[in-house]
């Protein structure tokens, strides 16, 4: 495991590692991040950037978790709030909100999409058999988008399913994942 | 020559398949018993080019058969036959065949095709009562294939007297020889008794031949490639070292092809003196087959562009370095007073770089008469399997659309004909009781309009039978029965999934698959597909496209602090104070006085759901625009920029946003969504009503 860094390592230093991870063996590598309290997880492979947050250009009508598209190098990258998707308060963004670019892979083709998140934390390593199921509440579908518990530093980490995340339909209410795994 | 031939097969079949097209279309302009030499002149070139590239390379199956083609043409062109329509409709399934044939090359599995075999036999069936002529006829063309002597011997004797202005041509005599001597020893003696007198000579001409004695056991072929290029400009015998032949100017031999080719076959060990043969001309079409290696398999698909567009680029080019190199002289001893200057070659540079792209869009736009050409012979067979008399008018052929959407509206297009006919025209029986004339038409119609490229699809045929429309829709539960709807909806519900009317499933259409695909097609491509129809009297399909995809004049507006791109083609005008305009309808939307029409109003910031400053209607501004064959006008707080945009596209990372049709990045890096007429106004939920201003002047007043 990487040493655990704290949630104001630089971003340079964050990227600098996803790099690091990219060239080594992968498989188990998760990015994990803040939201309220809990520290989240999503494949290494699937982060392609960290970014400090700018304004988005809004998009009408578009569900309240969606905060626009950003122009990422000549590509139009919506901005998914994942506070806001899960129906957690949401904060007010100032310069240290971050935002996940990840690569998604939808159909056939792979989308460009970014995520708003509290904080960074860092990237850790799982090994496959400490990684939990996540528990399967019948009346809660959200698990699905959750693929399992890992834990790091004592601490729960929500590893969650990218793609099956933000392929979600808008309608799908996300506002019990944390609260169905903290469970 | 050791150059791989394989790396030119992709533009052979390129080309080919344009040869065949154009056969094609001659084959069908072919009046039978009248002979337009012009047209056939045509298809015989067209067939020359085929039967010499398949020969160059090595597609003897293609050569071939082509070759038969070319004798009958021949006759035809010399009036020694007469077209029949038999002869014409023999041609087509050849034309059928020898792209099928290509295409198995193209595929790199070439293999037998029955069709060829029978039809190649048909065709010398009907050539055999006329043999000597064709072969006459076919030894005075020049074959780009050379007959096959497959027999290898210790070496070769060559005789060779190039024509006089063979320097003239290009070739030379004596890059030949080097050639040669790179295949083996080389003996060479030189024939310099037609030298003229020296007053007499002209530097340019030839007047040398050649016996050479090449003392390598090489193949055949590999001599005559050799002189490949030149054999139709000279005198050239090629014979096994040793052989009793005696060289004779005048001495030609043919020896059929099979005979020929027997033999070599026979003494290609024993190095026996094979037969003298003549390398000029003749009919024999058997080319080497060398196992060729397969072409990498990469599909790259080519544009042909006119040479004009080219040299617009070239020069839009030379002056955009110019205009860099002025810059960069400028930027190098930088002082304020050459500030005008820079600000000059700013401006100069925008020029350039607009002018480039403009030139660098138009290389991607070509004639839809590309997409156009296919449908007179689907119209001549389908109308011929259907028993239907059908004629097809193609108007706007030249109109220009950008070669991506062209690729892509041509599957949609040959549904919507084979519609037409299939369910359209009726059998020529009932147009005569209908009181129409016989011959059904339909016309294949394009054209710009305000940006957009127009293609309609019009017959004469027994047009939408509503209530089977309706009664179907009903049955399928696409509609309730108690709807009301306008005959414009009606005819809508065809292009719903799952809809067809044909009361037999026919092979050409009818498996009720098709206009909901069409439909979807043609909205990938950010267009709009519509029907309008009377019955018993035909119907009118219109496809509406952007004519690119890429770029856009934009007109930038601004509500509350969201800038968002109009499309500056959609905009009719725009009016800043229309106190006197307005009229409130109850229950409906706010509408605009226009002169003589009335023009609903869609409010950008209440459909967008977003804060306008404009707090007050009178305190914002109208856009008329024009989308969907309707005028909407568009309450919007400010006019900014007008600039070119590039379209990204939404879609690719998020999804289609209604009322949207894509995002640019304006100069500020920020992104900006570009408005999509048709779907604000969906959106708005605004009908279409024409609304006409009548005048009742009098009426009010009394």
């Amino acid at each position: 495991m990487v040493d655990i860094k704290t949630g104001d390592s630089s971003i340079a230093q964050i990227n600098e590692e996803i790099g690091e991870a990219v060239a080594h063996d992968p498989s188990e590598q998760y990015l994990t991040f803040y939201i309220e309290d809990e520290i989240y997880g999503v494949e290494i492979l699937s982060v392609q950037e960290i970014r400090g947050w700018e304004p988005a250009t809004e998009i009408p009508n578009a569900p309240e978790y969606i905060k626009g598209v950003i122009n990422l190098r000549g590509a139009v990258v919506p901005i998914t709030d994942l506070r806001c998707r899960f129906g957690i308060r949401q904060f007010e963004y100032s310069g240290i909100t971050v935002v996940i670019i990840v690569k998604v892979q939808s159909g056939k083709s792979e989308r460009t999409m970014g995520i708003v998140v509290d904080a960074v934390s860092d990237v850790s390593n799982f090994k496959r058999s400490d990684i939990h199921p996540a528990p399967e509440l019948s009346e809660n579908k959200n698990t699905a988008f959750v693929k399992g518990l890992g834990s790091a530093e004592n601490k729960m980490v929500i590893l969650l399913d990218i793609n099956k995340l933000m392929n979600a339909s808008d309608e799908a209410d996300l506002s019990s994942v944390s609260r169905a795994v903290s469970a | 020559m050791s150059i791989d031939l394989s790396q030119f097969h992709q533009v052979f079949f390129e080309e080919s398949y344009e040869g065949l097209d154009v056969m094609e279309s001659a084959l069908l302009n072919l009046q039978p018993d009248t002979v337009d030499s012009e047209t056939i002149n045509e298809i015989f070139r067209a067939a020359h080019s085929i039967k010499g590239g398949s020969g160059t390379f090595g597609f003897n199956d293609v050569a071939e058969f082509t070759h038969v083609i070319e004798t009958l043409l021949d006759e035809i062109r010399g009036g020694t036959r007469n077209i029949t329509s038999e002869i014409v409709d023999l041609f087509l399934q050849s034309v059928d065949c020898i792209r099928k044939l290509i295409q198995q090359h193209d595929a790199g599995e070439p293999c037998e095709i029955p069709e060829a075999t029978e039809l190649k036999k048909i065709f010398e069936g009907i050539l055999s009562g006329n043999v000597p002529a064709s072969e006459r006829a076919t030894a005075s063309e020049p074959a780009a294939s050379e007959p096959e002597g497959s027999s290898s011997t210790h070496g070769w004797k060559i005789y060779f007297k190039p024509e006089l202005d063979i320097l003239r041509t290009g070739n030379d005599p004596l890059r030949m020889f080097r050639e040669l001597e790179s295949l083996g020893p080389l003996r060479i003696t030189a024939d310099v008794s037609k030298i003229p007198l020296i007053g007499s000579i002209d530097p340019e001409a030839c007047y040398m031949a050649w016996e050479l004695e090449l003392d390598a056991g090489v193949s055949r072929s590999a001599v005559d490639e050799v002189f490949e290029w030149v054999v139709d400009e000279s005198d050239l015998r090629i014979e096994p070292l040793g052989s009793a032949a005696v060289l004779e100017p005048e001495h030609e031999e043919k020896v059929s092809d099979t005979a020929n080719n027997e033999q070599g076959m026979d003494k290609e060990k024993e190095a026996i003196p094979s037969p003298s043969v003549s390398v000029t001309p003749s009919p024999n079409q058997e080319v080497a087959t060398k196992p060729k290696k397969e072409a990498s398999k990469v599909e790259v698909s080519s544009i042909r562009v006119g040479i004009d567009k080219v040299d617009d680029l070239i020069n839009m080019v030379g002056e955009l370095v110019i205009t860099q190199s002025m810059l960069g002289e400028l930027g190098l001893d930088f002082t304020m007073e050459s500030l005008p200057r820079l600000l000059e070659g700013i401006e100069q540079l925008s020029q350039n770089t607009r002018e480039l792209q403009e030139s660098v869009m138009r290389i991607r736009m070509l004639p839809i008469s590309f997409t156009f050409s296919r449908f007179p012979r689907l119209v001549h067979d389908l109308s011929r399997t259907m028993n239907k008399k059908i004629e097809l008018k193609l108007t706007g052929e030249q109109t220009e659309l950008d070669k991506t959407v062209m690729e892509k509206i041509g599957d949609p297009l040959v549904h919507l004909v084979r519609n037409s006919l299939d369910h359209g025209i009726e059998m020529p029986e009932d147009r005569i009781k209908a009181g129409k004339p016989e011959t059904g038409t339909i016309t294949l119609n394009a054209f710009h309009q305000s940006g957009n490229i127009v293609i309609q699809i019009i017959d004469d045929g027994a047009g939408l039978n509503k209530a089977k429309i309706l009664e179907k829709a009903v049955e399928k539960g696409l509609v309730s029965e108690n709807d009301d709807l306008s005959d414009d909806q009606i005819h809508d519900l065809i292009f719903k999934p799952g809809f067809s009317t044909a009361d037999q499933v026919s092979d050409i259409s009818g498996r009720g698959v098709g206009m909901d695909v069409v439909r979807r097609n043609i909205n990938e491509l950010n267009g709009s597909v519509e029907v309008e129809s009377t019955e018993g009297q035909g119907s009118i399909f219109t496809i509406r496209l952007p004519l690119t995809l890429a770029i856009l004049d934009g007109q930038l507006i601004r509500v509350g602090e969201h800038v968002y791109i109009l499309p500056l083609i959609s905009i009719v005008e725009s009016i800043q104070s229309f106190q006197g305009m307005l009229h409130r309808v109850v229950g409906g939307c706010d509408l605009l006085r226009l002169r003589d029409e009335y023009v609903p109003i869609i409010k950008l910031s209440s459909i967008f759901n977003i804060k306008s400053t404009a707090q007050d209607m009178d305190d914002g501004l109208l856009v008329v625009v024009e989308g969907d064959n309707m005028k909407v006008a568009l309450l919007i707080d400010d006019l900014e920029a007008q600039q070119q945009v590039v379209i990204k596209s939404l879609e690719e990372n998020y999804k289609r946003v209604d009322g949207v049709s894509g995002a640019t990045i304006l100069g500020n890096g920020t992104v900006s969504l570009i408005l999509d007429i048709p779907g604000l106004i969906k959106l708005a939920g605004v009908q279409r009503y024409e609304y006409k201003v009548v005048n009742n002047d009098d009426d009010c007043a009394a």
